[in-house]
């Protein structure tokens, strides 16, 4: 934890820095937006490890709805993007299939796949990020962990968000193989954590509207949305995940975010 | 009530008409005041741009339609058609050229996924591991040997094949899928002058290669430009032939200008209550100008007709218009409301547009009347209206004729009675065809681009069948595979088909591939387990816009067939969806038993739809005209009669068309009901002045048959040159619909005046025979002027 310590404090000395400079040299909306990023990235950093039981709702314009259920256990890796396991349990025909991704900050992220019903893992082609997530609204991209290096950032102005005091940054995807152009975030001034966020299309459209509700507290410091409603606007269909039983502090090691593990994980 | 009732009501409109004339400046200003307020209305005009207009909301294929896509994908598309220049699509500079237009081609609004050789996303063992990723990845290489396996691929794979390639190898298609949130009605121009622009950068950047423009969505655009196309090159020659027919025929230039005051009024009224009432300008009703004018004309005629003729009689200018308006009041008023309710009858139609069509040409030839007798005379008031009192001789052709006729009534009445028959039994043979790509004519690009795209790549008509398995993620159990691709063999099969497009292949493929591509493995899963994971996980390697919500509904438990067929006749996709949907009946569990569903199948069955409300609409409007001429004539016996010439017209007209075209599409199920009010009119003069013959003046059934062509004959002969001449342009459309619709509609009328000269005369000399009503009396009053 030493080097993290340190980090946090040269943080927010360049903060406090930052912050006596710009009484006498304004901050660009660039510098700004980044700033709140970091900020967001250092409140949800040291949470070591968590598991979580995630129901993933989906819905069409028809009106169908169908279910998945699935359990998720992610590793906070200091100085480089999370590794997650994600065990599928409904529907039945895919249960025990677990999905290992490892996220870079840079570069495109590592991905295998186990499939119980051929006893094999296989790799998975990593140029995905921006497909949907097992037939959801929400892009790979979406769900792995949100890296700072992800984005270039402007802070755009404050606006009152369901009665929360909010920033509002737009992001830009530095991976050309995003399947976006932009998004804007919709950040609580006071938690920093994401209220909403819109996603732009490659063409500049308005795609879809994810909202956070049911934010928890855990460990005294870190917040985790129970609800995510995704909308696609422009195919009317909609995803909501469900989140519970969310747990810290597991004790992971690596070496159960490692392909080996994908077999027995359950 | 016979004798006295002309009297009272003469004097009453005679009156009218004089005040008419009295308060001219009244008149006319206040017909100004009122188009002008209407005009405002015009501004609320917009164009609808889409094939689904010719849907009501009920329509079963429609929603069959709507709930499809609402499952899967909501799909438009546009298809961007390249012939590569050296007939070689499999070849570096051409494959480049590909890959830039797949790449700006996720640019264009709306777009929501492109599907292309290039970017298809195949899937390959290696190393144990699966790789999926764009057909042509990245650099494209130079060297034949690398570029071979790529045409390999494209040749072998099903999803290709026939959809963006086919064995030729010289064109191939980037298709872009739109979903339009249809809030904003200039969404198909924009997506349309989008894709046009990037077709243009594209010719700029690759001028080597060969573009054409295709797809729904570019048709849709269609709509809107064949409508405006038409306004330019139909509607200006329509006044032009209206003006040079109407002084050929007036002799007289301030009558025709006059003419020409009332069809602009009642154009512009028209129009503008349109827009009030909220109606959009779509293909159909871009024949309503020419149907309003065309018929404004008439009513026109008929009171400068009597009117120059009383001068010609030597009556002062005043006088002769006092007396116009009194003798054609009623046969104009008459014939307005029969020709409305004609037209009133297209609200049965299953089509909103031939509904939209049917009211606002009804407004119009109530405004036409309104506008005859009031705005018509006081207009002419003000003009220096002369006219050569040397009278011109009568023609002396009806006076043959019905000599002709009273010498050989049988052999007349016969010959009517067989060429009826004749013609009656060739309606049926008329085949019904919606061709939808073949509604534009090759004026247009989008004809010329749509062939174009059929004819070396694949067609534009689809079938879609949703196919529902028994549970959620049923579709990955082997038999529901295994039945899929039986339906998918058993349409492959068919000569009509080019493709279908199905899971299935995805499946084998998926197999194969987990197999190191051992082509023993190209089958399907043998576990529903085996089936889901593959699937999970081919979904977990496709990028953005490339996924399978296209094909798989979100529950797992449905997927959608496309099938691909060669631009048929309607006749023949009927057969070719009714031969799946059996096939499902007899090969699938009940649950399977579903209905296919596209615009093309909607297409396919709108002109039975359309005609099986119409004949209630067309049935309803019969018998209201019917019930209108026996009081209007006076007559029950006359009433029924006049049903005779009413009818015949429109057997003729489709038989003869029957025969000389036989095929006609949704329009068919309009003209009967249209035409109905139109013809109407013709027997309504000739019979009212035959009855006013025989009860006025004592005729016998030969001297009122003379009579009446004496006195309508010419009126008549005119009326039916200008329609004629009206729809005739109309056939000039580079709408199909509207095309047939002007030109049938023509036959219709010249037939409705044979009927009236040669069959009604004979039948009233059947019924009438040479008993004389002795005991009718002449009435002293009404001795006509006219003839």
């Amino acid at each position: 934890m030493k080097p993290r310590t340190s980090k946090v404090l040269a943080f927010q000395l360049a903060a406090l820095l930052a912050g006596l400079a710009n009484g006498l040299n304004a901050q660009s909306p660039e510098e700004r937006g980044l700033e709140i990023a970091k900020e967001m990235d250092l409140r949800d950093t040291g949470f070591g490890d968590s598991k979580a039981e995630l129901e993933m709702q989906l819905t069409n314009r028809h009106g169908e709805t169908s279910s998945r259920q699935m359990g998720m256990r992610t590793l906070e890796v200091v100085g480089e993007g999370d590794k997650t396991l994600i065990i599928f349990d409904q529907p039945r025909d895919v249960k025990g299939t677990a999905f290992l991704s490892y996220t870079h900050k840079v570069g495109p992220d590592d991905q295998w796949l186990y499939l119980p019903a051929l006893k094999r893992v296989k790799r998975i082609a990593s140029n995905n990020k921006s497909g949907p997530f097992v037939g959801s609204e929400f892009a790979y991209e979406d769900l792995s962990s949100q890296e700072v290096e992800k984005y270039t950032y402007k802070y755009i102005k404050d606006e009152v968000v369901d009665g929360i005091d909010c920033f509002v940054v737009e992001r830009y995807p530095v991976d050309p193989k995003s399947g976006y152009t932009r998004q804007i975030v919709w950040v609580d001034k006071e938690r920093y954590i994401s209220m909403k966020l819109d996603f732009y299309d490659r063409k500049g459209a308005l795609l879809k509207t994810l909202k956070f509700s049911d934010y928890k507290q855990y460990l005294g410091k870190y917040w985790r949305a129970d609800q995510m409603n995704m909308v696609n606007h422009q195919t009317g269909k909609a995803t909501r995940l469900l989140w519970r039983d969310y747990v810290f502090g597991n004790g992971y090691k690596a070496r159960d975010f490692d392909q080996r593990s994908l077999q027995n994980a359950r | 009530m016979n004798q006295e009732r002309p009297n009272p009501r003469a004097g009453r409109v005679e009156r009218f008409a004089a005040w008419t004339l009295r308060n001219r400046w009244l008149v006319l200003l206040s017909s100004l005041v009122f188009v002008a307020l209407t005009l405002v209305g015009t501004r609320n005009i917009r164009f609808d741009n889409s094939y689904r207009i010719f849907f009501s909301e009920e329509n079963p294929q429609l929603q069959a339609f709507d709930a499809l896509q609402a499952i899967y994908t909501k799909d438009d598309n546009i298809l961007f058609v390249l012939t590569a220049p050296e007939d070689d699509i499999y070849e570096k500079s051409f494959l480049e050229s590909v890959q830039w237009l797949t790449e700006e081609a996720w640019k264009l609004p709306f777009t929501t996924r492109v599907d292309s050789l290039t970017n298809f996303q195949n899937s390959v063992s290696q190393e144990d591991d699966i790789f999926v990723a764009d057909l042509v990845e990245g650099d494209v290489p130079s060297d034949s040997s690398e570029l071979s396996p790529i045409r390999d691929t494209a040749l072998n794979e099903p999803l290709l094949y026939n959809r963006l390639i086919n064995g030729q190898g010289r064109t191939t298609g980037v298709m872009l899928t739109l979903t339009l949130p249809e809030k904003d009605i200039n969404e198909v121009p924009m997506a349309t002058a989008a894709a046009r622009e990037l077709e243009a950068r594209f010719n700029q950047k690759y001028p080597e290669v060969d573009t054409h423009l295709a797809g729904m969505v570019v048709m849709n655009n269609a709509f809107s430009e064949s409508t405006i196309n038409d306004m330019g090159t139909i509607v200006l020659p329509m006044f032009a032939a209206i003006f040079l027919v109407m002084a050929f025929l007036l002799r007289s230039v301030w009558s025709t200008l006059a003419t020409g005051g009332v069809i602009m009024l009642t154009l512009l009224t028209s129009f503008g209550i349109m827009g009030w009432i909220g109606i959009n300008m779509s293909p159909p009703l871009g024949s309503m100008p020419i149907m309003i004018m065309t018929l404004a004309v008439a009513d026109s005629i008929h009171i400068l007709v009597t009117f120059l003729n009383e001068m010609r009689n030597g009556r002062d200018k005043r006088a002769a218009l006092v007396e116009s308006v009194r003798i054609n009041f009623s046969p104009v008023f008459l014939t307005t409301a029969t020709t409305a309710i004609g037209f009133l009858s297209l609200n049965f139609s299953d089509a909103p547009p031939f509904r939209d069509l049917g009211n606002v040409v009804a407004i119009g030839v109530v405004a036409a009347w309104i506008f005859s007798i009031l705005f018509l005379p006081a207009f002419i008031s003000l003009l220096p209206v002369r006219v050569s009192t040397e009278k011109k001789a009568g023609w002396s052709f009806f006076d043959s004729w019905v000599d002709v006729l009273l010498r050989r009534r049988g052999t007349v009445l016969a010959g009517s009675v067989v060429v009826v028959a004749f013609m009656g039994v060739m309606v049926p043979r008329m085949e019904l065809n919606d061709q939808w790509t073949k509604y534009f004519d090759t004026s247009l690009d989008i004809r010329v681009d749509m062939d174009y795209a059929e004819e070396n790549l694949t067609g534009m008509t689809n079938i879609e069948f949703s196919l529902p398995a028994a549970e959620s993620g049923g579709i990955n159990e082997p038999a529901y595979l295994e039945l899929l691709d039986r339906f998918s063999k058993f349409y492959k099969s068919n000569p009509d088909v080019l493709q279908v497009n199905s899971i299935v292949d995805t499946m084998k493929r998926l197999n194969k591939n987990m197999h190191g591509d051992d082509p023993a493995y190209y089958r399907i899963p043998d576990t529903r387990e085996l089936a889901a994971q593959y699937l999970l996980m081919y979904e977990f390697s496709l990028p953005y816009g490339l996924d399978l919500n296209n094909q798989i509904n979100v529950d797992k438990s449905s997927t959608r067939v496309t099938v691909t067929a060669r631009d048929v006749k309607t006749k023949e996709l009927r057969e070719l969806i009714a031969e799946g949907e059996q096939w499902l009946v007899d090969n699938a569990p009940d649950y399977m038993h579903v209905k296919a569903a596209s615009p093309t199948v909607m297409f396919a069955y709108i002109s039975e739809r359309n005609i099986s409300s119409m004949v209630t609409g067309t049935g309803l409007a019969l018998f209201s005209i019917t019930v209108i001429l026996i009081f209007a004539l006076g007559s029950f016996k006359y009433g029924m009669l006049s049903m005779i010439p009413n009818m015949v017209p429109a057997i003729l007209g489709i038989g003869a068309w029957s025969l000389l075209y036989g095929e006609m599409g949704m329009s068919l199920a309009v003209i009967t009901g249209m035409t109905l009010g139109i013809v109407v009119d013709d027997s309504v003069h000739f019979l009212s002045k035959y009855i006013r013959a025989r009860r006025e003046k004592g005729m016998d059934g030969e001297q009122a048959i003379r009579y009446a062509f004496h006195t309508v004959g010419k009126a008549l002969v005119v009326t039916t040159v200008i329609l004629t001449v009206g729809f005739s342009i109309l056939g000039l459309s580079s709408f199909r619909l509207n095309n047939w619709m002007g030109q049938l509609t023509a036959i219709v009328i010249v037939f409705a005046l044979l009927a009236d000269f040669i069959l009604l005369p004979a039948v009233l000399l059947f019924v009438d025979g040479k008993k004389k009503r002795k005991s009718e009396l002449v009435s002293e009053t009404e001795v006509t002027a006219t003839a």
